[in-house]
């Protein structure tokens, strides 16, 4: 529900990183305990970066299995839908989550013909 | 961790994952315009299948095909940081002036406003508290909490269209300078309603906690896991309509329990105010300063 907040942090992230260079595309890892639905990213990426020195540039989204990790036994199984946050070897509540919850721009695809862009 | 799919040649790439459990697999990609494949193992022997999500590529415009000098840089960067930032430096705020904060959370209609109400009322005189008030009827809500002796900060979060479907960190930041935290044992934010995202951001609480409708039935938990998983404990509101209702308890607290077994659950009525003192309790048990 609040992907158009998320695409104005990622823009800026991206901006920041890219400096005065062309970006062709970008790329995101969601955990799937995000709660981001990807269409909705995408449909708000586009309308985010239009008319801004980001239009045109790609995302690129990896969905990240949420993976939990027992604290007790140490076993680490990924998460369906119907089981719960116990332990699915040992039954312990202390778990966490190793993966499951990020929301990371890990790379940008950039090129130098940053002069290409708003030409008539 | 695995938090990042990298492969043994540097390249981080994005792809659709399919888990077949196969340990070697290739894929296809373009670097720089020039498609090469590479069979590698992965290191904790789990394999994936590649699949471009084409419609997904073409929607958002597939850019692969340029041959300009292309170059990938990998950021890193997690886009919840400066949240994450803000709300680190909001508790640092709260724990100077000794204040304890709890971050309500709850659908649209559960009673948040009429637990807070009687909340407020309970603890007059007792706990000094201040309320952040971020639901999207704040206007309302806010004249309900008058005359309680709190101190009440207003986010009117229904500007622009449709409102907020949050508080973040920032925003609790500005609702800051209406609260005078020296003089507070206890500050309670009351959250939009909605089950999804107040749950993604941290705003510098010290718990999270849920009020929870009987009206809502019993399988919430499993379809909103990240937010029941969040909290330390969640008020089951309404149960003075329990008579009229073929609310399960027993199924509701068994799917609580399978995604969050460490939750205190406070069975109440806001209304009647029946069930209450518990919940009073355990608010008043986590200030720092003793209740007199």
């Amino acid at each position: 529900m609040h992907e158009v907040s998320l695409c104005r942090s990622l823009a800026a992230a991206v901006t920041r990183a890219a400096g005065t260079r062309r970006v062709e595309a970008i790329h995101v890892n969601v955990g799937q305990l995000r709660q981001v639905v990807p269409e909705a990213m995408a449909h708000a990426w586009t309308f985010v970066v239009r008319d801004t020195e980001l239009d045109g540039a790609a995302l690129n989204l990896t969905s990240l299995p949420a993976v939990l990790a027992c604290d007790e036994c140490g076993a680490s199984a990924e998460l369906g839908p119907e089981l719960g946050f116990a332990c699915h070897t040992c039954g312990s509540a202390q778990t966490h989550l190793s993966s499951g919850e990020e929301f990371t721009l890990t790379a940008i695809d950039v090129s130098d013909d940053g002069d290409r862009r708003g030409e008539p | 961790m695995g938090r990042f799919h990298r492969h043994d040649d540097g390249t981080v790439h994005s792809h659709d994952h399919d888990h077949d459990h196969e340990d070697v697999h290739s894929h296809d990609h373009d670097h720089d315009g020039q498609a090469h494949s590479h069979p590698h193992d992965h290191a904790d022997g789990e394999g994936h299948d590649h699949a471009h999500d084409e419609a997904l590529a073409e929607l958002i415009g597939d850019h692969s095909g340029y041959q300009t000098g292309r170059e990938r840089i990998e950021v890193l960067e997690d886009i919840y940081a400066e949240n994450d930032r803000l709300a680190e430096r909001n508790r640092r705020a709260f724990d100077a002036a000794g204040v304890h904060v709890v971050n309500l959370m709850s659908s649209p209609g559960s009673g948040k406003t009429t637990l807070l109400q009687r909340t407020l009322a309970q603890l007059q005189g007792k706990v000094r508290v201040g309320v952040i008030e971020g639901d999207i009827e704040t206007p309302l809500d806010a004249e309900r909490l008058g005359g309680l002796g709190a101190q009440i900060s207003l986010l009117n979060t229904g500007n622009g269209f449709g409102g907020e479907c949050h508080l973040d960190a920032p925003m609790i930041a500005r609702a800051l300078r209406d609260l005078d935290l020296d003089t507070l044992d206890l500050v309670l934010i009351e959250n939009v309603g909605n089950l999804v995202c107040p749950a993604e951001f941290e705003v510098g609480e010290h718990a999270k906690a849920m009020v929870y409708a009987i009206t809502e039935g019993e399988d919430k938990p499993l379809k909103y896991p990240v937010m029941f998983r969040s909290v330390e404990a969640v008020c089951i509101n309404k149960m003075d309509l329990a008579p009229y209702l073929d609310f399960d308890m027993d199924l509701f607290r068994k799917n609580l329990t399978a995604v969050n077994p460490l939750a205190r659950v406070f069975e109440l009525s806001a209304r009647t105010g029946e069930g209450v003192e518990a919940w009073i309790e355990w608010l008043s048990s986590r200030t720092a300063k003793p209740v007199g």
